[in-house]
């Protein structure tokens, strides 16, 4: 592995037991001696905390900024206030996404941006060469990211952070915190209450160590939060979305505002607002078989009772919440239909399996007090 | 009783006249939990090296082969219902199948509990 970028607390994560694996060109904690079935209840029932330190922070400015990310992103940025976060995609000419990505308005001249760690070379290339010259583009690489997740975050994370209580979700402050400047978002990518602490490298372990030492805390490696994320019917960039599928097949429609669903006027909008009015091919579904349990892994052929294919399991596992197999994909428009019966081949068998909601674990945001 | 192992993780304990497979503990430690057994069919017969049955945890699927060459006479149905019996006692009530053997000089080539303790430091 030495070809990897190492995080900055990876000492601190051997310290706590992790075992590591390549990801997103880095070292990661795939997970912790809990395990990840073991990690991904804990974060359900109490708090995990996850160090997402490969995602790339970027932070930009410049005088009209909101317009010329507005013709990167379908999502409507005009209308956000300060400290206010969206979900949404850089898109392509094609209508693919070349990653997802959360934004945060800082004020009319500056946006906080975080995006996919194996993604970010890419995106920081597009963006730049999208974006005027009078744009200046920050990348963050000398930030720790970690995340605090489940539903005892925030009275666990206000013992630490006042601001912490009365943030909800998609919001974010900038703030202090042991004389640190950080800046905490109510965000997350587990589908439970929680936030994304930003902080600098050389502040990252005591920040870290201070939130060990909570007693509802442990640590979540990447296994767990893979398992988490799919329960509550998130997508995954590289698996659930890539070059070649569109936010409408992608089932992303409620992440573009009203506003740019009619007036467009972001890459691939042509194919993106055609599909919105027609209807896209094919859709992202959620896929469970209809007895046994089998999980469907990434990759899975899906198949009708002629045996011609009509999908793909894109990401797939078992969920130890919903206690059972779990997984989303790409099936034909016309079979998209909850309890659409189709089959998974596995193992060269064909097994029974039916279409349903992505969101296999409800998600529990906290959007108001 | 003897017991023997191969370099895929597998035990085959001897019984009088059947053998008994499943995963030894550094296995099942490596898996992580495990969600899902799919057992082979009784009756039918397995070469040594033979995919015939896969376990599945929380992180993948994995093959398990059979160690010897023969054939399958019972799976153990109870793993259907409690797959998590492979993490809880790998060696004994998480077995996966029996089977009858075709040739038991087989064993000789597998490895013995000292020989595959070595072999599982080696891969550490």
């Amino acid at each position: 592995m030495t070809d990897l970028h190492s995080l900055a607390l990876e000492s601190f994560h051997t310290e706590q037991g992790a075992k590591f694996a390549p990801f997103a060109n880095y070292k990661m904690p795939i997970q912790y001696p809990l395990g990840v079935k073991g990690e991904h209840l804990h974060t359900r029932e109490s708090v995990g905390l996850f160090d997402v330190s490969h995602m790339g922070q970027l932070l930009v400015k410049g005088p009209s900024i909101t317009e010329a990310l507005e013709k990167l992103v379908p999502a409507a940025l005009q209308e956000m206030v300060p400290g206010q976060i969206r979900y949404s995609q850089l898109t392509l000419n094609n209508g693919g996404i070349l990653d997802d990505l959360m934004l945060t308005r800082w004020d009319d001249a500056t946006w906080g941006l975080v995006v996919n760690g194996a993604c970010k070379q890419a995106d920081m290339d597009h963006m730049k060469a999208m974006l005027p010259d009078s744009i200046q583009m920050t990348y963050l690489d000398a930030h720790a990211l970690i995340a605090v997740q489940g539903p005892g975050a925030r009275d666990a994370l206000t013992q630490m952070m006042p601001e912490a209580r009365d943030l909800v979700f998609m919001r974010a402050v900038q703030t202090s915190w042991n004389g640190h400047l950080i800046t905490l978002s109510c965000c997350g990518y587990t589908g439970e209450d929680g936030y994304e602490i930003s902080i600098a490298n050389t502040e990252a372990q005591e920040l870290a160590e201070a939130l060990t030492a909570l007693e509802e805390t442990t640590w979540v490696g990447l296994g767990a939060r893979n398992s988490l994320r799919l329960e509550t019917g998130l997508c995954l960039y590289g698996n659930d979305l890539t070059t070649a599928t569109t936010p409408i097949e992608a089932d992303l429609l409620w992440s573009i505002q009203k506003r740019r669903q009619t007036d467009g006027g972001f890459l691939g909008a042509d194919i993106i607002l055609q599909q919105i009015n027609d209807g896209a091919p094919r859709k992202r579904v959620g896929i469970a078989p209809t007895d046994g349990r089998t999980p469907l892994r990434d990759h899975t052929v899906i198949t009708n009772s002629a045996g011609d294919e009509v999908g793909e399991i894109t990401s797939g596992g078992f969920g130890p919440t919903f206690e059972g197999p779990i997984a989303m994909g790409y099936v034909s428009q016309n079979m998209s239909t909850p309890g659409t019966k189709l089959f998974a081949e596995v193992r060269g068998k064909a097994l029974p399996c039916a279409v349903c909601n992505p969101i296999f674990v409800q998600q529990r945001y906290v959007r108001s007090l | 009783m003897t017991v023997k192992y191969t370099r895929e993780h597998e035990w085959i304990r001897m019984d009088i006249d059947s053998a008994t497979v499943g995963i030894t503990f550094y296995a099942q430690e490596q898996l992580g939990d495990v969600v899902f057994v799919e057992l082979p069919e009784v009756d039918t017969s397995a070469d040594q090296g033979a995919e015939v049955a896969v376990v599945e945890s929380v992180k993948a699927a994995s093959d398990i082969y059979a160690p010897v060459t023969g054939t399958i006479i019972k799976s153990n149905k109870e793993l259907s219902e409690r797959p998590e019996l492979v993490n809880e006692d790998p060696e004994n009530d998480g077995w996966f199948f029996k089977m009858h053997l075709s040739d038991p000089s087989e064993l000789d080539d597998l490895l013995d509990e000292a020989d595959y303790q070595a072999f599982i430091q080696e891969e550490l």
